[in-house]
């Protein structure tokens, strides 16, 4: 009951008229960024830190949750109005999106697409409100080497589980280790990669290093691929659905909610597993196997509620454990801590009030969503008109204003270059951006964590084996590591001697 | 010598399209249909598609003209393609398709049709959309 007192307060906060101006902004921005491939919730979020210092820590993320869930709205239009996904969510959106759109349905599919994020972003928050206070009690009973074990498990997850390839992982969270540990080393007060420049003893700033890998590499890689084929866009009227679209998409929406939930809470989450599944389930389950391939209206209703409680899930980890799995998600948590804000189990007691507003934000965001794209839609769609040029030059400036308005010194805008070519040189080579963003967060943290283990333990390496959690954490990352070697060594032999 | 039309899928477009025709089997010339785009958006709705080119070519070939279709991508604007052509071929005439602007839209964006009047090296047609003022 108590926690439904403070979300009913948080609710009250809301509905203030500063605050729903700042939510109706964040899901404007959200979806905008949602529509445009290449900029991404994790970078506009970035990209706006700076600006948001002069507020309160309460509004600006009431506006970031709406870029969030804004985010997740907006990639599924693109998806299927020109076939290019604008987020690596919608992916799967637009394998039978786009066919339901040149098959003349591409109202239909928009509506489907909009209802189902709104059914799952709300059912999403309210599993948030329910789950997480038992996952904060959980949390409060860990200690520093549980903390350590669950870290590491989230840089395992977030390099071997996601993207192709681990070796490609592995090495973008090397890098993000690495500037992580630029700076004085708290505990002996020695200088670490700072190359003797002064300005760098502080450590190189997350703000940095967010806008110089996500919008300045972005903006290079683009530069250097500018000129290309414009794509057909479908042209669409107001969406609509009729009933037996609504008969046909209530339940993948639902089913998609029950796979998206659970995998953005997963330290190894994301919404591309689960947008997978849920794509793969309605193609077994439908009723009508004929259309899938030609526009199978269950084939986006799944996926996009999949995507859209992902994102509600991510929120579990980040707010309970301080633990993000996605990019926007560790961004977000670049903010907290910018700050001055812990994350992690006591923030419901320090931050009550910040906490509930942000997720009662969150209803009203989903809500707020729903009217913004159901009539909308085809406005959404014009952004990509948009010369690429005059984009980039707007994200450019932003960027190197925001990284010069962290300390106000001239040096980050150098380092900003400098992360910025990193950023180019990772996507030119396929690296994943994600396991480098979580490696500066969590790297020095869990530093902390592992090192403060060590202490309680006198340098004993069995203080960093705490208690059952960190057991069944451990067995998790070793199997995690191990499963290549055991489908091959074990699983593929097998097979081959059955067959 | 050729009649140039600067196409694109659009009434006006078409509008320029019907009088390059016209004007190509006056002087008994060959007709150059030319379509641009920046390709620096994801969308640009002045690209023809291919569907769209397709039909053109069905039309001109049904109505016995020599013509030829040229889509230049990822160049200069189109004011700029279109009077690079004429210099470079032997355009003895351009035909383009005016459309209704704003003030404030001709202030921003800049005019292609009035760049190409004033710049071309010869002879400009411009007609407008049936129906249109």
């Amino acid at each position: 009951m108590d926690n439904l007192n403070n979300l009913m307060q948080g609710f009250a906060d809301v509905v203030a008229p500063m605050n729903l101006l700042l939510a109706l902004i964040g899901v404007v921005i959200g979806t905008a960024v949602g529509v445009l491939p290449g900029i991404g919730p994790a970078m506009t979020v970035a990209l706006l830190l700076p600006i948001t210092y002069g507020m309160e820590p309460v509004q600006a993320f009431i506006m970031f949750a709406g870029i969030f869930y804004g985010g997740m709205y907006g990639g599924s239009t693109t998806s299927i109005l020109l076939n290019t996904p604008g987020e690596s969510s919608s992916v799967v959106t637009a394998i039978e999106g786009n066919k339901m759109a040149k098959a003349g349905r591409a109202a239909q599919a928009l509506a489907t697409a909009a209802i189902g994020s709104f059914v799952a972003g709300t059912i999403g928050t309210l599993l948030l409100v329910l789950v997480t206070p038992f996952v904060v009690d959980f949390a409060v009973s860990l200690g520093a080497p549980d903390y350590f074990a669950l870290m590491l498990l989230s840089f395992i997850a977030v390099t071997s589980v996601l993207g192709s390839s681990r070796i490609r992982g592995l090495i973008s969270l090397l890098l993000g280790l690495t500037i992580g540990l630029v700076g004085i080393d708290a505990v002996s007060g020695q200088q670490r990669l700072t190359l003797g420049i002064p300005q760098l003893a502080d450590g190189i700033d997350v703000v940095v290093v967010a806008v110089g890998i996500f919008a300045v590499g972005e903006a290079l890689w683009v530069a250097a691929h500018l000129r290309r084929r414009p794509a057909e866009i479908i042209p669409v009227g107001r969406p609509w659905m009729g009933a037996k679209d609504w008969k046909r998409s209530w339940k993948p929406w639902l089913r998609g909610t029950a796979y998206g939930f659970p995998f953005g809470a997963l330290p190894a989450g994301g919404a591309e597993i689960p947008t997978f599944l849920s794509y793969t389930t309605e193609k077994r389950l439908t009723k009508h196997p004929e259309e899938f391939g030609k526009g199978a209206i269950e084939g986006v209703a799944g996926p996009e509620a999949a995507n859209n409680a992902s994102a509600a899930g991510t929120l579990v980890p980040m707010l309970a454990l301080g633990l993000p799995t996605n990019a926007t998600a560790a961004v977000m948590l670049a903010a907290f801590q910018s700050y001055g804000i812990q994350p992690g189990p006591l923030l419901f007691d320090r931050e009550a009030s910040l906490v509930w507003v942000l997720i009662a934000s969150l209803f009203v965001g989903n809500l707020l969503l729903l009217l913004l794209n159901l009539p909308l839609a085809p406005a959404w769609a014009k952004l990509l008109r948009i010369p690429r040029p005059y984009l980039y030059a707007g994200i450019l400036f932003f960027a190197s204003m925001g990284a010069y308005a962290v300390n106000a010194q001239p040096l980050d805008l150098f380092v900003l270059l400098v992360l910025g070519l990193l950023g180019f040189a990772m996507r030119r080579f396929g690296l994943p951006v994600l396991p480098l963003i979580v490696g500066v967060i969590l790297g020095p943290r869990a530093e902390l964590q592992g090192r403060r283990s060590l202490q309680l333990s006198g340098g004993d390496l069995s203080g960093l084996v705490g208690g059952p959690v960190s057991y069944a954490v451990y067995t998790t990352i070793v199997l995690a590591l191990l499963w290549p070697l055991v489908r091959r060594f074990v699983v593929r032999p097998l097979r081959e001697r059955s067959a | 010598m050729t009649v140039l039309v600067g196409y694109v899928p659009s009434p006006e477009g078409e509008a320029a399209l019907r009088a390059g025709i016209d004007e190509a089997r006056l002087r008994g010339e060959k007709l150059l249909v030319v379509n641009t785009s920046r390709g620096d958006a994801y969308v640009d709705p002045r690209f023809a598609q291919e569907p769209e080119l397709a039909h053109v070519r069905e039309e001109l070939a049904a109505l016995g003209i020599e013509f030829d279709i040229r889509q230049v991508l990822g160049g200069g604007d189109a004011a700029e393609e279109i009077i690079d052509l004429a210099e470079q071929s032997d355009v003895s005439l351009v035909v383009i398709g005016l459309r209704r602007r704003s003030a404030v839209g001709k202030l921003i964006m800049g005019s292609a049709a009035q760049q190409i009047l004033l710049g071309a090296g010869c002879p400009v047609l411009a007609v407008k959309a049936a129906g249109q003022e």
